[in-house]
């Protein structure tokens, strides 16, 4: 397995030669005046507002202009002279649903990407607290490696009233939230101790000679991109993955990864999401060129690697990437005999309010769950509507958006509480401290619920 | 029928298999999900974007006009139709059918106890003859002779009430009309999206720091400037969620029947249509599937074999025994147009034409344009025709925008057209099926 050679694996502020990159959103004053305005996508706009009424943001404050205005709008206006990007663009949550709203195709959040990055880079004090706060949170990822190293004292440090209040008066992330307790075994740790990639291929190979639907020698292979939450925080979802796609005949590969980069994103942050891709990109088209397709379990992730990578960046193999990439459940669905697996399947699991996160609606993937998990016996999963969960991210975790965050949330926790299950389920990490947050249930991933009805 | 064993093609993606796959999530798309599940079969709807019916009016209409005069009684009209238009190819009982399957399947709507068309004011202030239409609009029909006074908002430019007025007035409606432009209470933003609006309704919020309710403020607000109005008439964000309660509060108070007049995109009442019929398919148990296109097909010369939808990036194949198309029209991107020819987007059915694209269209906006009527043509079971007349595919059927034939913006027929074309095609792909 190829690794790529970066020195500043763990060092944000680490100059690499990319860092000299800049992000322009439409240079200032570049249009002469009667020229046409030309931004493919931009130019598509026909203002029917379908966007602003999908936004959850909108929705609630009155005082964000939404997406018609922070992409096409914004573009034209900077075109045109002497405006310059509108500092509400760090109100945008990055849900990207105004994205599936567009009926004409405009490439809105990949404008708030680069929109919101410049802004960052141009205005944005870089010895501000709120900058080095944004940037923090943005790589959650670094502190994560440090503090699942000493996950008890960690816990106990983060979980403490006295670093809650700290951080919210000082930093400005709320302490209103429980931070998210580090589990004591990471799922790398815990998967080495397994034997790795080469236990993986092994356990494979035994039961593909068991199975009479695929052949031993069959090249049955995923390279797994974990994401940094369910390494730290939950690994059991981790490890669902890992027993389902095994119990089918498939050779895991966990090789070293990074952030996704969906907080870099949402953030401004473009250097640092741009040094992580750049790894992620390298490694795993090194297993794609090998015969390996890339499973997530975070519909995020899946969403940065499919779509955000090749928007935004242009290294040797994002397309290929991108093109090779799946969520896991999806993945099931179009290789494996999952549906008529579950239907034929019984477990004992609670009754679950299913929510589906707004990056798995732009994937398409916003109905799965229910769909598949709808033919299982032992367990009622019950879709709680296609409101926003409303914390995306670092975005809820930000204690001037606290508020915002939990007035979107509103609509889901009515939801929840409406129907039959007192345990949640989705596939988002942030959603489901969202989630639990609001309501106090416990919070499910789809691959628990398929590793209980499937592994035996 | 479905459960084909799978894993066997190694590596390759084996398709999601369904009975019946329908291409678009509009009117027509839905139709046809709906009549195809009503059959038996197992039904999936794969849709590029969001429902369009948020960007519709709400209203539904089935046979407005007829070279320029107004149409009482669509079904009556359907024979003086031309050739070619799919109420003349699939008859009008196809129609009848469509929205027979309407009528079952949403509430709160008006207008199945007539065949004649209903005149319904619009927010430009003509009036358009409809067969359907939310309850929220029914009061400010035109031909009912009660005053009426229009309302419209600072904050709000789609809607010119004292103009819609005026223009009512220019039409001959047999009733007094004034209008007024009001501050919406709460202070919103110029040009707020609609559902902020409605939201401040629904959820009657304090405004005026906090003296009272925002419906409370909207009816004071209104209360003097009725002059006798027996009704009044707002644009259409009388709440979303509780939208009967905000109305039924508003006229308790007004002393006035309050309504909604339709408006242009995003729509509430679309919205809440499309809210409804996506119900409707969740309940029939049909598979829904939204945010990507179909982007390529895979045939042997007769049948479609499978459908390849792009997920973001990456290629997801979808197979079904029978398959609806129902992408819209030139302006829904079923049908594209340069500057050679035109062409549908996802089978490459054969769309007539003229060659010269000078031909394509005439003087004068309201002209008979060639454009209006492009899109594919249909046999009478609802299958695209190629340029020979022969089916193009056994298993394809076509439904609403795409289907040519049809000028829906002059004759006003566009929800007629999707609800008739997608009741034929999900029928009878339901039937073939099962």
């Amino acid at each position: 397995m190829s690794s790529p050679s970066d020195t500043d694996v763990d060092d944000p502020t680490g100059s690499a030669p990319d860092d000299d990159w800049t992000y322009v959103f439409g240079e200032q004053g570049s249009l002469a005046p009667g020229e046409s305005d030309l931004r493919p996508g931009a130019d598509s706009c026909y203002k029917c507002s379908s966007c602003d009424t999908s936004c959850p943001v909108a929705e609630v404050d009155d005082s964000f202009p939404g997406p018609k205005f922070q992409g096409p709008e914004q573009w034209r206006l900077k075109r045109q002279g002497d405006e310059d990007i509108d500092p509400s663009v760090m109100e945008c949550s990055n849900c990207m649903r105004c994205d599936s709203a567009c009926p004409s195709g405009v490439p809105l959040s990949q404008m708030h990407n680069t929109a919101r990055a410049e802004y960052v880079e141009e205005h944005v004090s870089k010895t501000s607290l709120k900058y080095w706060r944004n940037r923090v949170l943005s790589n959650y990822g670094l502190l994560a490696r440090l503090g699942s190293k000493v996950p008890r004292l960690t816990n106990v440090v983060m979980g403490s009233r006295l670093t809650q209040l700290v951080n919210d008066r000082v930093f400005g992330i709320t302490s209103e939230r429980e931070f998210p307790e580090f589990a004591e075994q990471t799922f790398v740790e815990w998967w080495d101790e397994r034997g790795g990639d080469e236990g993986s291929r092994r356990r494979a190979r035994e039961t593909r000679a068991e199975r009479d639907d695929c052949e031993v020698d069959d090249e049955k292979r995923v390279a797994y991109f974990h994401g940094d939450y369910s390494n730290f925080n939950t690994p059991e979802v981790a490890q669902a993955m890992v027993r389902v796609f095994e119990q089918y005949g498939y050779e895991v590969a966990v090789p070293d990864q990074r952030c996704s980069g969906t907080p870099m994103f949402a953030n401004g942050m473009l250097d640092d999401a741009r040094r992580a891709a750049k790894f992620n990109v390298e490694t795993f088209h090194a297993l794609v060129e090998d015969g390996y397709d890339v499973v997530c379990s975070c519909t995020s992730c899946s969403m940065a690697l499919r779509q955000e990578y090749p928007e935004l960046f242009e290294f040797e193999g994002t397309e290929t990437v991108s093109a090779h990439t799946y969520e896991a459940l999806e993945y099931l669905r179009i290789h494996e005999s999952v549906r008529e697996d579950v239907a034929d399947s019984a477990v004992e699991f609670p009754d679950l309010a299913y929510h589906a996160p707004c990056h798995a609606r732009n994937q398409g993937l916003d109905r799965q769950a229910v769909e598949l998990f709808g033919d299982l016996e032992g367990v009622a999963v019950d879709d709680v509507g296609d409101s926003c969960s409303g914390i995306s991210g670092t975005y809820g975790w930000k204690s001037e958006k606290y508020d915002t965050s939990m007035a979107i949330g509103e609509e889901m926790f009515d939801h929840m509480e409406s129907v039959e299950g007192e345990t949640g389920m989705t596939e988002c990490p942030t959603c489901a401290m969202q989630m639990e947050h609001g309501t106090g249930y416990e919070i499910r991933h789809p691959l628990e619920l398929l590793d209980a009805a499937l592994v035996d | 029928m479905v459960g084909a064993t799978r894993g066997a093609t190694e590596g390759r993606p084996v398709a999601i298999e369904d009975d019946v796959l329908v291409v678009g999530g509009g009117l027509a798309g839905v139709t046809a999900a709906l009549a195809a599940a009503d059959t038996g079969v197992r039904v999936r709807l794969v849709s590029h974007k969001e429902s369009t019916l948020r960007q519709a009016s709400g209203v539904v209409d089935a046979l407005g006009a007829l070279d320029g005069t107004l149409v009482s009684d669509p079904y009556e009209a359907v024979e003086r139709l031309s050739d070619g238009h799919p109420y003349r190819t699939l008859g009008a009982d196809a129609l009848r059918s469509g929205f027979d399957l309407f009528d079952g399947t949403v509430t709160g709507y008006e207008g199945s106890h007539t065949d004649a068309n209903a005149l319904v004011p619009t927010h430009g202030g003509t009036v358009k003859p409809t067969a359907r239409y939310p309850e929220s609009v029914a009061p400010g029909l035109a031909s009912d002779d009660r005053p009426m006074l229009l309302v419209g908002f600072e904050t709000l430019p789609d809607f010119d009430a004292p103009r819609a007025a005026a223009h009512l007035e220019r039409v001959g409606v047999p009733f007094a009309v004034h209008g007024v432009t009001l501050d919406f209470p709460g202070n919103l933003r110029a040009d707020a999206a609609v559902t902020r609006y409605a939201d401040l309704l629904d959820e009657a919020v304090p405004v005026d720091g906090g003296r009272v309710d925002a419906r409370t403020a909207l009816v004071e607000r209104v209360k003097s400037h009725l002059s006798g109005a027996e009704r009044v008439g707002f644009p259409a964000l009388l709440g979303h969620e509780a939208h009967d309660e905000v109305r039924a509060e508003l006229s308790q108070r007004l002393g006035a029947d309050a309504f909604e007049v339709p408006m242009g995109p995003p729509s509430l009442p679309g919205t809440r249509l499309a809210d409804q019929l996506y119900a409707a398919m969740d309940d029939a148990g049909v598979g829904i599937e939204t945010g990507n296109p179909v982007v390529d097909v895979t045939t042997d010369g007769e049948r479609v074999t499978e459908v390849t939808v792009e997920r973001t990036h990456t290629a997801v194949p979808y197979a079904a025994e029978q398959y609806v198309l129902a992408t819209g029209g030139l302006v829904g991107k079923g049908i594209a147009s340069n500057r050679e020819s035109v062409r549908e987007r996802v089978f490459d059915c054969h769309v007539p034409h003229p060659a010269d694209r000078y031909d394509w269209s005439v003087e004068g906006a309201y002209g008979d344009h060639a454009f209006a009527r492009f899109g594919v043509r249909i046999d009478a079971d609802g299958r695209p025709l190629d340029a020979s007349e022969d089916v193009e595919y056994e298993n394809l059927r076509a439904a609403g925008g795409v289907v040519g034939g049809a000028d829906v913006a002059a004759e006003k027929s566009a929800s007629g057209v999707s609800l008739a074309t997608g009741f034929t095609a999900g029928r009878l792909a339901g039937e073939e099926v099962s």
